[in-house]
């Protein structure tokens, strides 16, 4: 244990620190520009952020895993904060924590399962669109300088890391960041900046209870709020966490991750700050600058808070081009690119789920009704998929008085129509014989289906004879503990 | 078929392993198997120039699997080809120690997982006091060796440089649970019969002690051992140290690691002290 706790933060440590800095750099114009799209001063975002990171350096299941304020999260508060202010958002945040937690210890992480790869790639690619299209605001109505200057800062965001020697080394965010604060202060530009957005940290977050009247009101107000939220999150959390177990080719525990970023979000809540999650960008930003372990996280964290609270006065003047240049970055290097060239090789049914999940979440602001919607097509696409095996052999014999159908396939509630229509009722038989050894009967719709068939049958005056009812019903079972052993699925599935 | 097992690395201490494995797999009639880990956390880092832009852009993250993936493929396929070659080098010596049934085995993953795998098909597992990282240190413990010790149910060997088969044991012995279940198995094995037993205690003069090592003689008489007794007072590892270099013993046997971790980090362990001093091999049953 002892070992596993050093390897997990002091494998790394060179790689760690520098990473951590790297990240908290580029921390802090997102938590501003998140701040700013949930409708808070910037200081909520920026403290939550520095909690959300540091708790999840100790809490987490996924070392080296970047966790913050989020734009995913932002957008949900949006209409809470409008309607019921700051303290009403830190109690929902709390509850949140709360849910996570209890998602954790009910192993909800697992469910991750039913998330199809298209539906992940449309939630990306969904908070890619969301994120680009909350700067839109900064970019209409205002003068050509903020054109200008954001045009600039991606050319220098860009372009800067192809410099020799020091462009690998300075991170060209607040290369741009900088730059581009200079130059307004310099020509002073009048334009808006960070400090006209809201209050900036001053001092280290104190703890607070939310001022909010514990009633039973309050919580039929927070509570639609904190579920999205905690689904959002944990979703999130959950697919960053693949992402970087892919990257760096090592396990993280997931259930271990949701208790960890309920406790995150609970002491964000505590210490003003806003509901957090993981950071599919910084993440990646953290594994690419060469972070692994849980100490890149919390050096993000710690970094983070002490640049603030330093430095107010300077983060004060960024101009908001400057961060809009830095968060459209964010969701050019959110979007999955690759998804767009592969629409041509996949299935259409596929792209249908991630174009829904993506537009679905547009139109709606919410990722989790997103989520919701993919997940219901993939299974729905899956259902009339499989409903195609099931084949149905008849043969008579020769004086045309007995037949034998024979069902070979998966019989279910999407397949139940082609089965029965499958039978012939207006043949004049003496007898039928229905084989069912090789079919799977999987839910009741199934097992009714069958029923009509026999009395259709037996109406016309035709015997009816089952076989092999028993293993096809089998499969209608629904404690799947009984499946685990390969050999009885092995039993159930034979003839196949 | 349960195997011997030897845990081979690159360290210089690998041909005593393979000495003591080849020992124990003739003595006690069992194949031998030897087993390399290629564990990644292991792999020596190589200090890849950081990116440190701090962007992210078109198509990053599926470039950057595909760069991480090339990182750790070449590191790899070395580390696979040295390992190979590590494991040739010992099944020749094993082979020239004249053990006739040899298997070698590369697995990834880390030791201990491994080893804990492998321990249904284990009689006895042999493997050096430290491994490469630790190769200029004289009596250092290797990072391994006590967390595989307490994991495994098996008896384990350890070598130390200078390896020979041994011709005189001495048994550490002081009664408790963890000696007792040590001594049972000590009768049961055949890898020590015809080999002169030293029984030593550490302890008070007294009835209670006496009458444990009386009996703890009988059993091992019985079974067979031509058995020399002794108790002593004092400082446990060094005067098992003194008795070892007085009485030429050359293979140290004890219980190990009887007590927890928290007991251990608040009294010190005689069976770390042990380990990481003795100058001769060890066989610690668990």
């Amino acid at each position: 244990m002892f070992q596993n706790w050093r390897n997990d933060w002091f494998s790394n440590v060179r790689g760690d620190l520098l990473a951590g800095t790297v990240v908290a750099l580029a921390l802090i114009p997102e938590a501003i520009a998140f701040s700013i799209i949930a409708g808070v001063d910037p200081k909520v975002g920026l403290y939550a952020s520095f909690c959300i990171a540091v708790i999840i350096a100790f809490t987490g299941g996924r070392p080296g895993m970047i966790s913050a304020a989020t734009g995913a999260m932002a957008l949900l508060m949006v209409t809470l904060v409008k309607e019921h202010g700051l303290e009403y958002l830190l109690a929902a945040t709390l509850l949140t924590g709360v849910l996570q937690i209890g998602a954790g210890y009910f192993k909800l992480g697992d469910l991750m399962r039913f998330v199809s790869r298209s539906v992940v790639t449309g939630f990306v690619n969904a908070l890619a669109i969301l994120i680009f299209m909350a700067q839109l605001p900064e970019l209409t109505n205002v003068t050509w300088h903020v054109y200008a200057m954001t045009a600039a800062g991606l050319g220098i965001i860009y372009l800067f890391p192809l410099l020799p020697r020091i462009g690998k080394v300075i991170p060209s965010p607040l290369v741009t960041i900088v730059l581009m604060t200079l130059v307004a202060i310099v020509l002073q530009l009048d334009i808006r900046t960070v400090g006209d957005m809201g209050e900036l940290p001053d001092t280290l977050p104190i703890l607070l209870w939310p001022d909010v009247p514990l009633n039973f009101e309050t919580l039929a107000i927070i509570f639609p709020y904190s579920v999205g939220l905690a689904v959002v999150g944990l979703l999130e959390s959950m697919m960053t966490a693949t992402i970087i177990d892919d990257l760096t080719d090592t396990g993280s525990d997931k259930n271990r991750e949701c208790k960890g970023q309920g406790i995150a979000n609970i002491g964000a809540g505590l210490f003003g700050g806003m509901a957090g999650c993981a950071m599919i960008g910084q993440s990646v930003i953290n594994v690419k600058s060469g972070g692994r372990g849980r100490l890149s996280t919390f050096v993000a964290g710690l970094f983070l808070i002490v640049m603030v609270v330093f430095l107010d006065d300077w983060i004060k003047q960024i101009p908001m081009a400057a961060l809009v240049a830095v968060m459209i970055m964010v969701s050019i290097g959110t979007f999955s690119w690759d998804s767009l060239r592969d629409m041509k090789k996949h299935p259409l049914s596929t792209n249908v789920v991630m174009v829904s999940t993506v537009v679905v979440v547009v139109a709606t602001h919410n990722l989790a009704i997103g989520v919701f919607v993919g997940v219901l097509l993939a299974s729905l696409f899956f259902a009339n998929k499989v409903g195609h095996f099931l084949i149905i052999k008849t043969e008579a014999n020769e004086q045309e008085t007995e037949r034998g159908y024979r069902i070979i396939g998966q019989v279910f509630f999407a397949s139940s129509d082609k089965f029965t229509s499958a039978f012939d009722f207006k043949e004049a038989l003496d007898k039928v014989t229905i084989d069912l050894s090789q079919a799977h009967f999987w839910d009741i719709t199934s097992v009714t289906a069958l029923d009509k068939v026999v009395i259709k049958f037996r109406r016309e005056g035709t015997e009816v004879e089952l076989i092999g009812m028993n293993e096809a019903s089998a499969t209608i079972v629904d404690r799947f503990g009984v499946h685990d052993k390969p050999e009885e699925v092995e039993k159930i599935l034979a003839g196949h | 078929m349960s195997k011997v097992i030897a845990c081979i690395d690159g360290s210089q201490v690998a041909k005593d392993v393979c000495d003591a494995a080849a020992w124990a797999s003739l003595k006690m009639k069992a194949p031998l198997d030897l087993l390399h880990v290629l564990d990644k956390d292991e792999y020596p880092k190589i200090d890849q120039h950081s990116d440190l832009s701090g962007n992210i852009g078109l198509g990053s993250r599926e470039h950057l699997l595909q760069e991480l993936t090339e990182l750790d493929a070449r590191r790899s396929k070395l580390a696979l080809e040295h390992g190979k070659h590590m494991l040739e080098d010992a099944r020749k010596r094993v082979e020239t120690d004249g053990v006739v049934t040899v298997s070698t085995h590369q697995r990834h993953g880390s030791l201990l997982e491994t080893l804990q795998e492998a321990e249904l098909d284990m009689r006895l597992l042999v493997m050096g006091r430290q491994g490469e990282a630790h190769d200029n240190q004289a009596h250092s413990l290797g990072s391994h060796l006590e967390n595989v010790v307490r994991a495994m149910q098996k008896p384990i060997l350890v070598a130390v440089p200078g390896f020979k088969a041994p011709t005189r044991f001495m048994f550490a012995y002081d009664g408790s649970k963890t000696a007792q279940k040590a001594l049972d198995k000590l009768v049961q094995s055949p890898l020590l019969k015809g080999l002169e037993c030293h029984l030593v205690m550490v302890a008070e003069e007294d009835d209670k002690h006496v009458g444990d090592l009386k009996l703890a003689e009988d059993k091992l008489k019985a079974a067979g051992y031509q058995v020399n007794t002794a108790l002593e007072q004092g400082d446990v590892q060094p005067l098992l140290s003194n008795y070892q270099q007085q009485h030429g013993i050359d293979l140290l046997v004890m219980g190990a690691y009887g007590h927890s971790r928290i007991r251990q980090f608040l009294v010190g362990s005689n069976t770390a002290k042990m380990v990481r001093l003795s100058d001769v091999s060890m066989l610690l049953l668990r």
